[in-house]
């Protein structure tokens, strides 16, 4: 059978149970474009910058749990995916962006619209391509899938050029790749599981540590059975939130920078440490050296790199993350349950005395409205079961703060990048996963200005977000940097000059409603929840409210600023 | 931490960008190259690095992953660990006045290397080795005045055990 380069990628596309291409045409890909509308089985959402065609497929893999793909055209189209690439590989997302790239025969001579960007985007990608034969095209694309989604995950970018796309070709479906340099290993070493279960019976203040890698490998049923067997206390990673129910007594809450004080306590005074699908960030450990001074470290990481890189380990375990947890679950089940949780109530005690003494706390007053208490909102309506994509900023902080997760996916924010703009592409991207869903965006003045052309791709593909900015006037988490680190000089992060956000609602045939009174925050929540279609709902909060607790950079954990 | 130089060598697949890949990776992570080699083998489709790099353990054990994490690196042979014969090929013009050319030779015979090229006064002289070796030879020859060298980085195979 005869095909284009065009269908060949199509069809390539559609075999790997994808229904959505987020995608921004151009003169190379013209052909790919033209191919995709033939198809009632897979949509086209055209986004409006190439920033957010990325940003929202990295989305759509994290709700949906199918790959997502972006496809953009050459040189400036390929060069404004790279913020997006670079947020996704970051949080070891998969994903495929496809880019077209002028004909091979002007690969190199400077032509129009031709940018290198397999180069530019090497260090960025878990690995990408530059399509030169046409027969190789369907195997490359599968490949791409596989490397993206299989070990630890990433994304892929392909560099289609015009003539491979144009080219007319017998086609065969590919065998499943088999790659001689690329074998991710997900089975763990059988002694180094029983050393876990001996690790474990020896603590007596033990803390499990998961992160993103528990979500990716879909392993938080796991890491909960773990936890309650031997009665474990659980902290997550910004990444890892919801890999464990947030409304469970085990529940320490989020870990880090502005973690909480019992989570931050725990680590600096637990004698062990279960960390799974962690990479140790030092925006999660603050001071290395005075990072967990008193606990032995097993990490469980389908990635060997992660392994020692940042913190030495007593029990390293190179794995996936499900299958590794499963092993141990599987031994532990054995144990007589009295010695996995051996003198453990001491221990919770003292957790629980750090929680009452110093919970996450905000003084909500009758004037002004605290950012903390509309993200509390908006999970007591919500009750705790919207997907909440973040901006980046305080916004971002205190969503995982105050929204409770108590399930895997429903948290999606450019965590290992920390993107300004991701948001509100990323709620379209997970709005288009599960349509059924309730998607809103936590969002920032600063921030959503940075992608706020993607209203329009919201409202003309009815993927209705919602999105609740907590306007503050500021680039408020760098203002408050400016104020506990600079002696409050606000330079340059005074955002007083802004759109009047629900003319802007209006503008792109979205609903607008602006909140400015504590005592209306319930109502408007409801209301904007309520109105069909994209919504905006502007809360004017306190201006110079700060993210608690904290630790200043390169501080130890246990030295935090607190209210 | 104490440093100490490593000798890795890499399969990797024989196509446009794996070098590029590898430099890459070590200039994004601040690792250090001390030299590098590169030549297909005999299976067309697959290259041996050979590199040299001078770092502590940590990083050592981090490079090696990172290098096998890269989806074009077939295997990563740290051959420190290892019985390895090593070599490096230079070429070293030095001058060479009349009164200093007997003991240039006596220099080359002692040290196994021959002279490939003679001008007026100079000689260009071809030396196989180890990196040591090139080390004491170049430092013998230092004071008559070296003009130029070109060097290759270092090439190296694990001995082959038993028998
Ligand atoms: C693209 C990008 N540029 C700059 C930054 C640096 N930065 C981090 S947080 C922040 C302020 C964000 O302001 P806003 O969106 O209003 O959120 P707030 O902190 O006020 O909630 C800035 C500028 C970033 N993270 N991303
Ligand atoms: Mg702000």
């Amino acid at each position: 059978m005869k095909l284009t380069g065009a269908q060949i990628l199509i069809k390539m596309i559609k075999a790997q149970g994808v229904d959505t291409i987020f995608g921004y045409p151009g003169g190379a890909t013209i052909d790919i474009h033209d191919e995709i509308v033939r198809h009632n089985d897979l949509r086209h959402i055209l986004v409006r910058h190439e920033q957010g065609a990325v940003h929202a497929a990295d989305a759509y893999s994290r709700a949906h749990k199918t790959t997502g793909v972006a496809l953009v055209t050459s040189g400036p189209g390929a060069t404004n995916t790279v913020t997006g690439i670079a947020s996704a590989h970051a949080d070891s997302i998969p994903m495929v962006v496809f880019c077209g790239q002028v004909p091979t025969g002007l690969i190199g001579n400077d032509a129009f619209q031709e940018v290198d960007i397999v180069g530019i985007t090497r260090p960025c990608t878990k690995h990408n391509y530059l399509v030169k034969d046409p027969e190789k095209l369907a195997a490359t694309i599968q490949e791409a899938f596989y490397i993206a989604r299989s070990g630890r995950p990433g994304p892929v970018l392909v560099d289609l050029p015009k003539d491979i796309i144009q080219a007319e070709i017998d086609f065969q479906m590919p065998e499943e790749p088999k790659l001689r340099s690329y074998k991710p290993n997900y089975t763990p070493n059988k002694k180094q599981i029983a050393k876990v279960v001996e690790m474990i019976k020896d603590a007596r203040r033990p803390v499990i540590f998961a992160g993103g890698g528990v979500i990716l490998s879909r392993a938080s049923e796991e890491i909960t059975r773990l936890a309650t067997m031997a009665r474990i206390p659980v902290t997550t990673s910004l990444m890892g939130l919801g890999a464990f129910p947030g409304t469970d007594p085990l529940w320490l809450g989020m870990l880090g920078m502005h973690g909480t004080f019992r989570a931050n306590m725990s680590i600096g005074h637990c004698d062990l440490i279960i960390a799974v699908g962690v990479r140790f960030d030092d925006r999660v450990t603050g001071n290395i050296a005075k990072f967990a001074p008193h606990a032995a470290i097993i990490q469980i990481d389908i990635d060997p790199t992660s392994i020692h890189k940042n913190i030495p380990v007593q029990c390293p375990i190179v794995g996936d993350c499900k299958t590794t947890l499963e092993h141990i679950l599987f031994l532990m089940e054995k144990q007589d349950p009295k010695d996995l949780a051996v003198d453990r109530q001491p221990w919770l005690d003292q957790i629980d005395q750090w929680k009452q003494t110093t919970p996450l706390k905000y003084d909500q007053k009758a004037d002004i409205i605290k950012p903390q208490f509309v993200v509390e909102k908006l999970w007591e309506i919500t009750k705790g079961e919207a997907i909440i994509t973040t901006e980046v900023g305080q916004n971002q902080m205190w969503a995982a703060q105050y929204y409770h997760f108590d399930r895997p996916n429903h948290f999606i924010t450019s965590g290992g990048l920390g993107v300004m703009g991701f948001g509100l592409p990323a709620a379209i991207g997970a709005k288009a996963a599960c349509p059924d869903k309730l998607v809103v965006d936590v969002a920032g003045d600063g921030s959503i200005q940075m992608n706020i052309q993607e209203l329009m791709t919201a409202v003309e593909n009815c993927l209705d977000v919602k999105i609740v900015i907590l306007n503050n006037r500021y680039l408020g988490m760098v203002r408050q940097w400016q104020e506990f680190f600079y002696n409050k000089a606000y330079a340059c992060t005074n955002m007083e000059s802004a759109p009047d956000f629900v003319k802007l609602a209006d503008a792109y045939g979205a609903t607008g409603f602006r909140c400015t009174e504590p005592a209306c925050v319930e109502d408007t929540l409801r209301k904007g929840l309520a109105t069909p279609g994209t919504v905006i709902m502007d809360f004017v909060v306190e201006r110079e409210e700060s993210v608690y607790p904290m630790v200043p950079a390169g501080g130890a954990l246990t030295e935090m600023l607190l209210v | 931490m104490e440093t100490s130089r490593y000798l890795l060598s890499i399969l990797v697949d024989n196509e446009p960008g794996v070098l590029s890949r590898i430099a890459g990776l070590f200039s994004g992570r601040g690792f250090n190259i001390d030299s590098l080699s590169v030549a297909t083998t005999d299976e067309p489709d697959v290259s041996r690095i050979t590199m040299a790099t001078t770092c502590d353990a940590q990083i050592i054990e981090q490079i090696k992953k990172q290098l096998h994490k890269l989806i074009n690196v077939i295997t990563v042979n740290d051959l420190t660990e290892k019985k390895y014969v090593e070599r490096q090929l230079a070429l070293v013009k030095v001058h060479a006045k009349p009164e200093k050319r007997a003991e240039i030779l006596r220099i080359v015979d002692i040290f196994r290397c021959r002279v490939v090229d003679v001008g007026h006064s100079h000689y260009t002289i071809e030396i196989s080795g180890d990196s040591g070796k090139h080390q004491a030879f170049l430092s013998l020859l230092k004071p008559m005045g070296i003009i130029e060298i070109a060097s290759t980085g270092a090439i190296a195979l694990a001995r082959e055990m038993g028998k």
